[in-house]
């Protein structure tokens, strides 16, 4: 990483006006990062960046409120803070925002995939297009290309969309824009009830953990969320498919317009549900509806946040 | 009895005869998770036992959520302010076998003994279950039972251990209970090589994990730090409060008890809480002891490594299956706070 020294200068720079900076470490073994809350200097030189850096360090800014915080992003982190500040759950002005072009991060579910157990993974190398992962006494190289997070494969926003310190060369989207719902489409072949019966066995195996709520950027509620509350009371504590179904419908459409796509909410989930689906579907119904992205520019107000007497693409009038 | 040897290739069926007279749950693999299903008898779904399971088989005898008993209510006809309650408790416990568990896994449940011994819903489930537990081959970099116990072949809670050797396994029993699972006629007795091979694993797996840190200075340690904010704000800061770590911990037993109706009918549901999640100790006032992530990790570590051993001989509530690290978003490590603490401990001692 050519920039990341320049980076960590930016860093130790703003770092005496600032509570912390958050950014990424190294965690407890060679596959997993982990959010870094750097307050010396000595914790700025612990800063790394890369494919593993798979966490949304703007998930933790709603709760730091009051607090002068930096922050370094990737570029779909960015659009988190963007959209935060847009419905005014941040304050732009207690926020440094860190930024350098992403080429990507990997999905560790790919990577458990292909090499085993990740906790059997002992040393992990990572040049060029190829990482090479030492698990369960193999040496596995996978292109990274394979093992990338699928947002990654289709992003648009490699670089911070708002930034206060930029390091690098800006990049360019990995897809034309058009691609972007290609996913989508191909699952909305199938039938409802197809979609339906997919949708039942994933979330068979949740676990109401609510790890994907609390990782997400956007979900702000949390400690209030009405998925554990009994007044008002609208999911039971049954462990039903039914309830717990409910509430990943409730969590898509309490995201409707505000969900940036980062992919936390299924990179947290223990049990590898494929949440993002859900989330793009309703993404896609969005910009066709309202023509609108979230967290792209900090002065748009959220269609779902709006009020219009009439939409342009919803023909109230004429159905 | 002396263990028997079942050749790997005769393993489904000895299972399926299991599942004549019980449940019998397996780990298999969906979506890139390995989660317990009951084994149909004859199904061909593969059995996933080179890896730790995801979600541990605390649902076998510790249910998600389960009806403690049904309700209705019944208006008089001719004094319709006057409501009779019925109500009828649901105990419905099945025959289990667990088959593929780690050791860990099993030995878990021994925490929970001491905690729900009196429990009839608890109590009736933990006699009818039976946990045939494999000694693991590799371990991971998350595994830490030799800290909290003896290691990958500690026989408490288990009932039979599966020692994987070359084409089979040795199964040795633990208890009766176990015993009685080993009447097959597939299985043959375990030869001296056999047995010799299999001890030969229990020893490697151990060795694997190397020297086990000592932790029975974090009883005192995290009294000592119990007032003490910064650190646990320190140590919960990256941190999302979000229970993942709670719901697959095999000795996380926190319940919450809830009525759910319908109409004039319902149940009274005993379902998973945990001390992660704010609602845990919101009180009926409004005030919670426990407002911040900073507060609920200190509980967590504490309970499992202080509180509970205080009152239980010195035993740890905590198996090191290391699932709470392996799927923390975050990668929060208790390994880590745990150490932390202790070392903390002893400077402040140190400086006063
Ligand atoms: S979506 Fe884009 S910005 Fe986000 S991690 Fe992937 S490549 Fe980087
Ligand atoms: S719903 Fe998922 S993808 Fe969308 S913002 Fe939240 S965590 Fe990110
Ligand atoms: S993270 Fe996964 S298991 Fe947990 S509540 Fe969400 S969907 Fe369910
Ligand atoms: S330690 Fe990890 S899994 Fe547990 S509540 Fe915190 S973030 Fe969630
Ligand atoms: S605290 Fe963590 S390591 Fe200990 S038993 Fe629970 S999940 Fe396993």
């Amino acid at each position: 990483m050519p920039h990341l020294d320049e980076l960590k200068s930016a860093i130790k720079e703003r770092l005496p006006e600032l509570d912390f900076v958050i950014g990424w470490g190294r965690g407890f073994d060679p596959i997993h990062a982990t959010p870094l809350f750097m307050r010396t200097e000595a914790d700025v030189d612990k800063l790394e960046w890369g494919p593993l850096n798979v966490h949304n360090t703007a998930t933790y800014l709603p709760s730091l409120r009051g607090k002068k915080v930096g922050v370094v992003v990737k570029g779909c982190d960015s659009r988190s803070v963007v959209q935060l500040m847009q419905e005014n759950l941040i304050d732009r002005e207690d926020l440094v925002i860190f930024g350098m072009p992403c080429t990507g991060v990997v999905d560790l579910t790919k990577i458990k995939n292909a090499v085993g157990d990740l906790g059997m993974v002992r040393d992990v190398q990572i040049s060029g297009d190829t990482i090479t992962v030492t698990a369960g006494g193999k040496e596995h190289a996978l292109a990274l290309a394979d093992v990338l997070n699928n947002k990654c494969t289709v992003c648009q926003y490699h670089n911070a969309v708002l930034s206060d310190v930029f390091v690098g060369e800006p990049i360019e989207p990995s897809v034309p824009e058009d691609q972007v719902y290609a996913d989508i489409l191909e699952f909305e072949e199938q039938t409802p009830a197809e979609r339906m019966a997919f949708w039942e066995s994933q979330m068979n195996r949740c676990i109401r953990c609510y790890a994907c709520r609390n990782a997400c950027p956007m979900c702000v509620c949390r400690d209030h969320c009405v998925a554990q509350s009994r007044d008002p009371n609208w999911l039971s504590q049954r462990h039903d498919v039914g309830e717990k179904m409910m509430f990943q419908l409730i969590h898509a459409m309490h995201l409707a317009g505000r969900c940036t796509e980062c992919g936390e909410c299924e990179r947290a989930c223990p049990v590898d549900i494929p949440l993002v689906r859900l989330k793009k579907k309703i993404n896609k119904e969005i910009k066709e509806l309202f023509d609108y992205q979230a967290g792209i520019d900090p002065e748009a107000t959220p269609p779902l946040l709006a009020f219009k007497v009439e939409e342009q693409n919803i023909r109230e009038r004429e159905w | 009895m002396n263990s028997k040897y079942i050749p790997a290739d005769k393993l489904t069926a000895w299972l399926d005869g299991l599942a004549a007279d019980n449940r019998v749950l397996v780990p298999v693999v969906e979506n890139g998770s390995i989660v317990f299903r009951p084994r149909e008898a004859g199904s061909d779904t593969p059995l996933e036992l080179e890896k730790q399971a995801t979600v541990p088989p605390k649902n076998a005898v510790f249910p998600a959520s389960e009806p403690l008993l049904t309700f209705s209510y019944q208006k008089h006809e001719d004094e319709p302010e006057k409501v009779d309650v019925s109500v009828q408790p649901t105990i419905n416990a099945q025959p289990t076998v667990v088959f593929g568990c780690r050791p860990c896994d099993a030995r878990g449940f021994t925490i929970f003994d001491n905690v729900y011994g009196a429990d009839i819903y608890y109590e009736s489930r933990r006699e009818k279950t039976a946990f045939i537990s494999q000694v693991c081959k590799e371990t991971a970099n998350t595994c830490f039972c030799h800290w909290t116990g003896e290691g990958p072949a500690d026989s408490r809670g288990s009932d039979v251990l599966a020692v994987p050797v070359d084409a089979g396994y040795v199964l040795e029993p633990v208890t009766e209970k176990g015993e009685g699972l080993l009447t097959s006629s597939l299985l043959a007795d375990a030869s001296k090589e056999q047995q010799d091979a299999a001890a030969q694993m229990k020893k490697d797996a151990r060795e694997q994990l190397g020297e086990a840190v000592d932790v029975s200075e974090a009883r005192g340690a995290l009294l000592a730090l119990f007032d003490n904010m910064e650190f646990w704000e320190d140590v919960s800061a990256k941190c999302i409060s979000c229970g993942a770590c709670t719901y697959l911990c095999p000795t996380c037993y926190c319940f919450n008890i809830t009525d759910e109706t319908c109409g004039s009918q319902g149940h009274r549901v005993r379902s998973w809480d945990n001390c992660m999640s704010y609602l845990f100790t919101l009180e009926g006032s409004g005030h919670n002891p426990r407002p911040t992530k900073a507060h609920r990790l200190k509980n967590r570590v504490g309970h499992k490594f202080s509180y509970y051993p205080g009152l239980h001989d010195g035993l740890i509530a905590c198996c090191g299956c290391g699932r709470c690290i392996k799927s923390c978003p975050v990668s929060v490590d208790i390994r880590e706070i745990v150490q932390r603490a202790i070392e903390t401990a002893a400077a402040e001692t140190k400086a006063s």
